[in-house]
């Protein structure tokens, strides 16, 4: 029986290196995974492509491609990733030009557009799933709006020969249930190895969160050398039941415990799990030790899809200013509660009247507010004042008016931080998947 | 006891909805955790963090539960202004939950 070995390369766009660098050289893989795009990391993106046409795409692009270009050309793995964020073009580009300085001439690079659907969306009469409110509404405010892609452009990238699969937005899952479907040519209405499939992406698509990363809680839930976290292989049989693995020489430890906390992280209701391609079932997946670091997992089954695509809109939406300053030893508590309610009383005699804000004790109350655990006195406490303002003149006053507690506050405050950041918030649409055209492109150095 | 001493727990977040898992360490505890653990119970233990639901999902044979806890994150992760804007320390504050004695 044949199995398809996909590693996971990053869980983030600021993940570590070495941990795929490993992958490549020693994992025997087919497919690495590069899942590097958060919710409004594209968002950003596309402000910045705005500014300079090369540009948009993940800044740490090049650093990764330099590192992992070479093993992966030499074991002949096969990459897979949306680092393209809002150019994927630009991103593959740069791409097949590293290769080329590698000696790699030969590497084949695709990118896939069609996930950008700002004109539909902006044209369109769309409500924004959780607010309700209307998208067309924020006028120049929307940045972005891009759909979440399923399987069908990976998949031909894939069967053109594509050495290297640049996507900007895509289902995150979607990265690795396409080289699946590919492999091992499932049918795209053979729902139940989509859904054990999408499984298979779920669990491997934040990388080290599988093999105790994001589980350590000493005394209760001990994981070894997490400085040298390996990150998974997904070794997938052709029904897409799997054994989640790592190389044994890396850190870190992948148990039924460490596969559980992944498959429902991020998950609403297990039975349905909405993707671009099929609504995924967790309800029957099941998990069991094979072996050291070894977990197998399947049962994972599934239904057709909605027939419609998540979309992410970017839009600014104001700006945050906060200032923080810290008050310590015998009285701290009551030192950091008097800074807040002179703050508080700061801005109704200017006048600084943000649409929201916080006030709270950072090591008291800044976490949980009331579900907090009542103990025992903190010795430090820190300030924490944030409020989110129509105006950046505005939010710049929040921490000056947290910084004047130094001359004009409590006894014993110390090292104030402040900050001011635009607003680039996210909320979703849906659109009819039929609205969505994609494209693969072979690109050059 | 701890609801920490017979489960472990996971947050993710999507938008302003937060899902809290809860899995039993041992799959013999799954039950006196579905008594326990209940949606009113999480949603209590959480008070005015929590501006929407609390609904709770069973998983028996991962021996888990999933909350999904609605209007949890501030407005979501993108314009929340809590300093854990994606809420992920959630779990560690239900993991205080009391629960009877076994």
């Amino acid at each position: 029986m044949r199995t398809l070995r996909i590693g996971a390369g990053a869980g983030y766009s600021g993940d570590r290196i070495e941990p795929a660098v490993e992958l490549a050289e020693h994992g025997h893989l087919h497919v690495l995974v590069f899942e590097c795009l958060a919710e409004r990391t594209i968002a950003l993106a596309q402000q910045a492509r705005r500014r300079d046409p090369e540009a948009g795409f993940d800044p740490l692009l090049e650093e990764r491609m330099r590192a992992v270009l070479p093993a992966c050309a030499r074991q002949g793995v096969r990459v897979v990733t949306n680092v393209g964020a809002a150019n994927p073009v630009g991103a593959a580009r740069l791409t097949a030009r590293i290769a080329q300085e590698l000696g790699l001439d030969a590497l084949k690079v695709a990118a896939i557009t069609g996930d950008d659907v700002l004109a539909a969306v902006r044209d369109g009469d769309f409500r924004f799933e959780e607010s309700g409110t209307p998208v067309n509404a924020l006028g120049d405010r929307l940045v972005s709006a891009n759909a979440y892609l399923g399987v069908g452009p990976i998949v031909e990238a894939l069967e053109a020969g594509a050495q290297v699969v640049i996507t900007g937005r895509a289902s995150d899952p979607a990265l690795f249930l396409a080289p699946l479907v590919h492999a091992f040519g499932w049918a795209m209405d053979d729902w139940d190895r989509l859904g054990q499939g999408t499984v298979v992406g779920h669990l491997l698509e934040c990388a080290g969160q599988v093999t105790g990363g994001y589980f350590a809680d000493p005394g209760l839930k001990d994981v070894p050398r997490l400085a040298h976290l390996g990150f998974p292989i997904g070794e997938v049989a052709e029904d897409g039941s799997l054994v989640v693995t790592k190389l044994p020489r890396a850190g870190g430890c992948v148990t039924p415990a460490t596969c559980k906390e992944q498959l429902l992280y991020e998950i609403h209701d297990p039975r349905r799990y909405l993707q671009p391609d099929v609504v995924a079932d967790f309800s029957g997946v099941t998990v069991e030790s094979a072996g050291a670091d070894r977990v197998r997992i399947a049962g994972g089954r599934g239904t057709p899809p909605t027939g419609l695509l998540k979309v992410s809109v970017g839009y600014l939406d104001g700006w945050i200013g906060e200032g923080q300053i810290s008050y310590a030893g015998p009285g701290a508590p009551a030192r950091g509660r008097l800074a807040l309610d002179i703050v508080r009383e700061r801005f109704a005699i200017t006048g600084l009247a943000p649409d929201e804000t916080r006030f709270e004790l950072i090591g008291v109350d800044a976490m949980h507010a009331g579900a907090a655990t009542r103990s025992a006195e903190p010795a430090e406490v820190r300030v924490r004042v944030a409020g989110r303002c129509a105006s950046r003149e505005q939010a710049e006053r929040i921490g000056r008016e947290v910084e004047t507690l130094y001359t004009n506050g409590p006894a014993g405050g110390g090292g104030v931080t402040r900050s001011v950041r635009e607003v680039m918030a996210v909320q979703s649409v849906l659109l009819p998947r039929d609205q969505v055209r994609t494209q693969v492109h072979i690109v050059k150095a | 006891m701890k609801l920490r001493q017979l489960a472990h727990s996971r947050t993710g977040d999507k938008g302003d909805t937060s899902n809290i898992s809860v899995i039993a360490f041992d799959a013999g505890d799954y039950e006196h955790l579905r008594r326990h653990v209940t949606a009113e119970a999480v949603r209590a233990h959480f008070g005015e963090l929590v501006l929407g639901d609390v609904v709770r999902h069973e998983l028996p044979r991962l021996a888990a539960l999933n909350f999904v806890l609605t209007g949890a994150l501030g407005g979501g992760v993108t314009r929340s202004l809590a300093l854990d804007a994606h809420g992920k320390t959630l779990s560690s504050a239900l993991l205080d939950l009391d629960l009877p004695e076994r």
